[in-house]
């Protein structure tokens, strides 16, 4: 792997970010929404429910830790559609580059992007309704790194299904955090989810994050076991994306669909 | 330097679609300080052969070297010694004319890139349009970058299609002339496909006409349409495109 090669594809996102205002708006203004009407949300639990049970580290942690998973998957998403809509593909791959090295610069930009955004949220989340990082202590960074992990698995997962059926396959990338939400007990247990679902559930590594979150914030021990096996998934997870990305690409060669493209299929 | 050193050898190339042979067992090669025209009608297999070449279309059969390096064994070896420019691939729009560069120098592990950069704006008449987006420049000054990024990299081999496609006849004039300062300078071997005859009877020393997926005949540009009975190479070029058969294959 080239490191010049990897920071060409960074660079080239990086150019894109710095002159438009409409790609670094959406880092953190659609989260930071969320982060608002979850943090009003949760204020008028604690006022209705009268509890001793804080909504705000659970539900509002919830919203912002998967808000972050959902801009690592962009992250990587976003950054190739450049070069979709950009018909950059002819001149990109034609290049000495790798399909490695292509991937490499799409996550380490998602890294710096997710963490851009993941900033913005936590300020406006702690500023706003005193949502604090001591609540999670230490494990706050293993929380993050799972789920990381498993957005930018997600991410070039997506890929691979826009470089497989063309370019209108777009539609079909931009709800998956919201269709995934529901099985990776975001908000509540897995054990809430119907039996036939709860494997779907365990697959997930998120589901793993924030099982750990709500265990820690009831005052349990977080289980670093199955924390572990979240990480482990996740991974597992990034590899088969790794993998599932070069068949789609190689595919494209074999068809000649990188060189048309725009064409979505050559059949 | 060996002066006939093959920067390009390609053997028996098929690219098959189903029961459709878009280019059937095609040998030639393109050694170094050589110009070598790919011509034929559209639809004969140029733009797929150059796809090979270029390693975004992998082959169904056959072996594709650039300096002796297999393509297919050693992608990125091979293609950080090519180029290519094709009036279909623009850079991306939204990169100023720098930026771009900047962007496939490193692509290209181009060393000393900043120079570079300043050496390509100045050969290229971009020096004004350096802070400028692609997306805005006229076709003749999109086609004047892709050829800037066509030789970031000092190509050993460079793949030119229908270069000069979007000029007018003063511009186009001028590119062959940089081409071929460039290519005598450096000593490197072109691939150059043109629907202009004018052109390539003026730059190519080398042509191979392709019709309907093989290569029908080649030669000297400047003798190969008398050998064939034709005045003028345009004449040579309408016949391999209407009536292919009348001409015996020579390859």
């Amino acid at each position: 792997m080239q490191v010049q090669r990897v920071s060409g594809v960074m660079l080239r996102i990086y150019y894109l970010m710095r002159s438009s205002f409409t790609r670094v708006f959406p880092l953190f203004a659609w989260a930071a929404i969320d982060i608002v009407l979850w943090g009003f949300i949760t204020k008028y639990l604690n006022v209705v429910t009268k509890a001793s049970f804080d909504f705000v580290p659970t539900l509002l942690g919830a919203v912002l830790l998967w808000d972050f998973f959902t801009r690592a998957m962009f992250g990587v998403s976003t950054s190739f559609f450049e070069d979709v809509w950009s018909r950059n593909f002819l001149n990109l791959f034609s290049t000495p580059l790798t399909v490695a090295e292509y991937l490499m610069g799409l996550i380490v930009s998602s890294v710096v992007t997710s963490a851009f955004g993941l900033t913005i949220m936590l300020i406006i989340a702690s500023l706003a309704f005193h949502l604090s990082l001591l609540s999670y202590g230490i494990w706050f960074l293993p929380f993050v790194l799972v789920l990381f992990l498993f957005g930018i698995a997600l991410g070039i997962i997506a890929i691979g299904i826009i470089l497989r059926f063309g370019p209108s396959a777009e539609w079909f990338i931009w709800p998956l955090p919201a269709i995934l939400a529901p099985v990776a007990a975001v908000f509540y247990p897995v054990s809430v989810l119907p039996p036939v679902i709860q494997p779907i559930a365990r697959i997930m590594p998120a589901s793993y994050v924030f099982e750990g979150m709500r265990a820690l914030l009831a005052g349990h021990a977080v289980p670093e076991g199955t924390l572990a096996l979240g990480a482990g998934l996740a991974i597992i997870d990034v590899l088969l994306a790794c993998w599932f990305f070069r068949t789609m690409y190689l595919r494209a060669v074999r068809t000649g669909l990188i060189a048309r493209y725009s064409a979505e299929s050559v059949t | 330097m060996d002066q006939n050193e093959t920067v390009l050898a390609v053997r028996d190339l098929k690219k098959h679609y189903g029961k459709i042979a878009a280019v059937d067992s095609i040998s030639f090669h393109v050694n170094r300080n050589e110009i070598v025209g790919l011509l034929g009608p559209n639809g004969a297999g140029k733009t797929t052969t150059i796809n090979m070449l270029l390693g975004v279309l992998s082959p169904t059969s056959g072996t594709i070297e650039i300096e002796g390096i297999d393509i297919a064994k050693y992608r990125s070896r091979a293609l950080e010694r090519t180029n290519f420019a094709a009036v279909y691939a623009p850079l991306p729009g939204n990169l100023t004319v720098v930026q771009n560069l900047r962007v496939f120098g490193l692509l290209y592990r181009v060393r000393n890139l900043f120079e570079r950069i300043e050496e390509l704006l100045q050969t290229f008449d971009l020096i004004q349009f350096r802070n400028t987006k692609s997306g805005v420049l006229s076709s003749g000054e999109q086609t004047r970058l892709g050829l800037a990024k066509a030789l970031i990299n000092s190509p050993d081999l460079l793949l030119l299609d229908e270069p000069t496609a979007s000029l007018d006849p003063s511009a186009a004039q001028e590119i062959r002339q940089t081409i071929r300062d460039f290519a005598r300078e450096h000593s490197i071997g072109i691939l150059w496909t043109s629907h202009n005859m004018y052109e390539v009877a003026d730059v190519c020393d080398r042509v191979l006409f392709l019709s309907k997926g093989n290569i029908l005949i080649e030669g000297d540009p400047k003798s190969l349409p008398n050998e064939h009975g034709k005045q003028t190479l345009e004449e040579l070029f309408i016949t391999v495109a209407r009536e292919p058969l009348t001409l015996e294959k020579q390859v």
